[in-house]
This record gives C-alpha cells, sequence and structure tokens, in this order.
C-alpha cells in the first residue's frame, strides 16, 4: 500500500517541477525587454561598458592639459611584463631646483594584460583604465602608444 | 465550410476528359508527390526559423539576426550552404547502406505525412486503417537511424542508434495506446472519421479525465518518438558528438535534419487531429450560434493553428527539460507511462460503454 502511495506522489511531484521549470522558461519568453544579447556593431554609439571593464591604461589629463604623472615608476616596477616605460628627463625650476618629470609614459598594448597592477600601484592616481575595446589596427607599431599629450605638464600641488 | 473535394473533383474530372485512366493516376500522383515535396521543404524552413528563433527567446538570446529582416533568411542561406557542402563518406563505411540510410528516413516521414488531414477534403491517403498505418509507418524511421549508425564504421553513431532504437520501439507503445483510448471514443480508426466524431467538441474536452491523460501521455511519448527535447539521446552532442549522423554531411545530413522538423510536425500533426479535432473549428455543444462564427474561420487555419500550438510545446520541453539518462529514459517507459496508459484505457473504455462521456 506504502509503495503505491508513494508511486502516485512521485508522479504529481515530477509533475509539479517540471511545471514550475516551465513557468520559469515562460517567463523568459513572454518577456523579450530582458534580453540580454546586444546587437554589437549596431549599438555603438548607445554601447555601455561595466564599470570595471579593462578596456587600455590612460593617462588622464585635465581641461588645463595637466596630468598627476610624477615619473616616480611605480608603475613601471609593477608591471608583470614589462608593458609601460616611463622616460624622465630632469628640467629647471624658476628658483633655481632641478625635478624629474616624465617625458614620455610609453605603454605597450601589445604586451599588457590588462591585470590592473599598475592602477594599484600608483601612488598619484594618475592612470585608469578605460572602457574603450576596440584596439585592432593595422600595424603592430600602432599599438606602442604614448599616453602623454604633448605639452602636458604636471597638475600643482601633486607630488 | 470550405470543402476541397469540389477542387480535387474537379481536377479529376478534367484529367479524364482526355486521359485514359490510368494516365490520369499517374499525373494525380506526380501532383500531390509535388505538393507534398513542397510543403516538406517549406516546413523544413519554416521549423528550423522557428526553433532557433524560440530556442533564443526561452534563454533570453535573440537568435539569428544578421541574414535578412530579423533573420528570415538564415535558414534558406544554410540550405544552399548544406546543397553546396562535400558530401563525405568515412573510409570503412558501408557504402550501400551509409547511402541508404538517409532516404529511409525520408520515406518514412513523407509516407506519414501522406496520411496527415490537411482540412475537409484536403486528405491524400485517407485509409479505414489511418491510425495503424500512421502508427506503422511513422517507426520505419527507427531502421534508418538503425542503419545509419552501423553503417558509417563510427562508435559513437552504433551507440546514438541503440539508443535510439531501444528509446523508438519503447515509446511507440505508448504512442499507440494514447491513441487508442480516443480510438475507443470515436469508435473509428479513419482520420476523417476521427474528425467528424469531434463535431460537438473536441475530444480532449468531451472525454473526462482519461481524454487528457492520454494528450499528456501521448505529448511526451510524442516527442520521445521524434527523438527531440528531453529525449534526444540518440544525438546527444555531449556525449556522442552527434549520434548516428556524425558521419553524415552536406545534403544527406541535411535529409536527417529535416525529417526530424518534420517527424515533429507529424506528431504534432497527429496530436491535433486525434486529441483537438484536427481542421474542425472549437463548437460547443449545441450553441448553434457560436459554432457558426467559428466555422468562418477556414479548416486550414485551425489545423495549423493547433499544429502550432503544440509544436510550440514541443519546443517548450525541449528547451526547459534536462536531457533523461538511458535508464531514467526506461523507466519512465515501461515502470510509469506503460501502466498509467493501461488502466487509462480501461477506465475511457469503461466510460464509453456506460456512455458518460459528453
Amino acid at each position: 500500500m506504502k509503495a503505491i502511495i508513494k508511486y502516485i506522489s512521485s508522479i504529481f511531484k515530477a509533475l509539479k517541477s517540471l511545471f514550475r521549470g516551465m513557468a520559469v522558461t515562460g517567463h523568459y519568453i513572454s518577456h523579450p525587454k530582458e534580453i540580454i544579447t546586444q546587437q554589437y556593431p549596431e549599438n555603438r554609439e548607445t554601447l555601455k561598458m561595466f564599470d570595471m571593464f579593462r578596456g587600455e591604461v590612460v593617462l588622464t589629463h585635465n581641461e588645463r592639459n595637466e596630468h598627476r604623472c610624477t615619473g616616480c615608476s611605480a608603475c613601471e616596477v609593477a608591471c608583470p611584463n614589462g608593458s609601460i616605460e616611463i622616460i624622465s628627463k630632469r628640467i629647471e625650476m624658476p628658483d633655481g631646483k632641478k625635478k624629474k618629470v616624465i617625458d614620455k609614459f610609453v605603454y605597450h598594448l601589445s604586451m599588457c594584460t590588462f591585470c590592473n597592477l599598475c592602477i594599484l600601484s600608483c601612488p598619484t592616481d594618475a592612470i585608469k583604465m578605460s572602457q574603450d575595446f576596440e584596439h585592432a589596427v593595422f600595424d603592430r607599431s600602432q599599438l606602442t602608444k604614448v599616453l602623454n599629450k604633448t605639452g602636458s605638464k604636471l597638475m600643482e600641488g601633486v607630488r | 465550410m470550405y470543402d476541397f473535394k469540389s477542387l480535387t473533383d474537379s481536377i479529376h474530372t478534367s484529367l479524364s476528359a482526355g486521359l485514359s485512366p490510368i494516365m490520369v493516376t499517374i499525373i494525380e500522383f506526380v501532383i500531390i508527390a509535388f505538393a507534398f515535396m513542397i510543403l516538406f521543404t517549406l516546413l523544413g524552413l519554416i521549423l528550423v526559423y522557428a526553433e532557433r528563433k524560440i530556442c533564443a527567446f526561452f534563454q533570453l538570446r535573440l537568435g539569428p539576426m544578421r541574414v535578412g529582416k530579423w533573420g528570415m533568411a538564415q535558414t534558406a542561406a544554410d540550405a544552399v550552404k548544406l546543397i553546396f557542402k562535400e558530401p563525405l563518406v568515412t573510409k570503412n563505411a558501408d557504402k550501400f547502406l551509409f547511402n541508404l540510410a538517409p532516404f529511409i528516413i525520408i520515406l518514412s516521414t513523407f509516407l506519414a505525412l501522406g496520411a496527415m488531414p490537411f482540412a475537409k477534403g484536403l486528405h491524400a491517403l485517407d485509409f479505414d486503417i489511418g491510425v495503424l498505418y500512421l502508427t506503422a509507418v511513422s517507426s520505419i524511421g527507427v531502421i534508418g537511424i538503425l542503419i545509419a549508425g552501423w553503417s558509417s564504421d563510427n562508435k559513437y553513431s552504433l551507440i546514438g542508434a541503440m539508443r535510439s532504437g531501444a528509446q523508438v520501439v519503447s515509446y511507440e507503445l505508448s504512442v499507440g495506446l494514447s491513441l487508442l483510448t480516443v480510438v475507443v471514443l470515436a469508435g473509428s480508426l479513419q482520420f476523417s472519421e476521427i474528425i467528424a466524431s469531434q463535431e460537438a467538441g473536441w475530444w480532449i474536452f468531451r472525454g473526462h479525465i482519461p481524454a487528457l491523460i492520454a494528450f499528456v501521455i501521448f505529448m511526451i511519448a510524442g516527442t520521445a518518438e521524434t527523438t527531440r527535447g528531453p529525449f534526444d539521446l540518440p544525438e546527444a552532442e555531449s556525449e556522442l558528438t552527434a549520434g548516428f549522423h556524425t558521419e553524415y554531411s552536406g545534403l544527406k545530413f541535411a535529409f536527417f535534419f529535416l525529417a526530424e522538423f518534420v517527424n515533429m510536425f507529424i506528431i504534432a500533426g497527429i496530436g491535433a487531429t486525434v486529441f483537438l479535432g484536427g481542421w474542425m473549428p472549437f463548437h460547443i455543444g449545441n450553441w448553434e450560434g457560436f459554432n457558426r462564427v467559428m466555422d468562418f474561420i477556414p479548416p486550414l487555419f485551425w489545423f495549423f493553428g493547433k499544429v502550432t500550438f503544440l509544436i510550440f510545446l514541443m519546443m517548450w520541453f525541449k528547451w526547459t527539460f534536462p536531457r533523461l539518462r538511458i535508464d531514467q529514459l526506461l523507466r519512465l517507459e515501461w515502470k510509469y507511462l506503460l501502466p498509467i496508459n493501461l488502466v487509462n484505457i480501461l477506465v475511457m473504455a469503461f466510460i464509453v460503454l456506460k456512455g458518460w462521456q459528453f
């Protein structure tokens, strides 16, 4: 007797669980707004990557063409595969002191693994990861970038 | 309600005016064959597109979107690709059987498609043993699957073919018995009479709970018989690469692929005909006005609407449930579906004997 009750209840249990599964997929098909596929080349204008996305390293400049990089080369040391080279120079300040500033912030995108260690190691928050991910170019040499803009200088008060 | 018999009769009389009876028969055969070939191709194209789209929507994707508006021309492009692909044959394959297998499968689908009642009078083969013929013919396909698996000299193909043999032979029983439940009600094996007996209402509503149980069992067993959905063990792509059609390419693969989708249409068509009244509009007992309004919708729309609904249901099964293991598959059939079905048919016979159906 017990076996028969178990047999019959197992059928109803199975049907219940099957209907529960069908309710989930039924919800999906009846809510086309929840579709997560993005049509990439068409939605280029409106496409927004998520906040933590690591596209490429950029040196932030403000509107007066100033950056926050002091040339301490902590990022160069932190980089595990040598994607960053900091070429610094010494300039003479108006008060006669000599100061070290960056000449070129060279970034090899072709070698970068987007590990984020350079950004974490930067003491002045000069560099960050951008959202840009369309890196394809026709020549490998274009992947070596100089990140500081021409004529840019160190922001006041950053040391 | 438009009767297609007037159209077919006019074609027949205009042909027999100037030709001998044998020629008339041959020409009529050719016309019907062409009609079914066109239907077959159209069904394949539409169902593959529908499957890909619906499967995508069930998984919160968009599916094919690039070829044509909303990816409409995707299946046509796929068909062109398959036609131009090279038909490869494995080195140690049994060449004759290897080439024969897709044709046996296509043959069984065509034979089954012939017995489909599409609308009033639009019915190629109306045997007085229609249900028996259809169940017999649709199980020829498994021979094709077995031959394909055996001849392609591939262990995965062979395992897939053996699984499909076990599966189709078992589930054939449930399909037959659940159809018999309604045959008991309708009192006939002929499809046109089964449909005519549903004039006052479809059997699924009039046959109390046993008809509903039979319908559920038919849908489960029918899905298993087309080797689709949660029962796609013969081709289980994560275990057997592609099962019995691993070694097939090009047009021969397209045959297997098309046959699978048209088989789904056939199972949905049988289900619609036997349980949901085929091309018969939705009638309620003797509500004359309501029945008259329903008669304005043409029978073709009723038939294809019901079939579309059942196909959607099968796709829903496929994209919701996980695949069964072979032992679970056989346990479901022999320990659950078959005993329930036998009890169900007894209850139905008792109901009919007492005249309790509506």
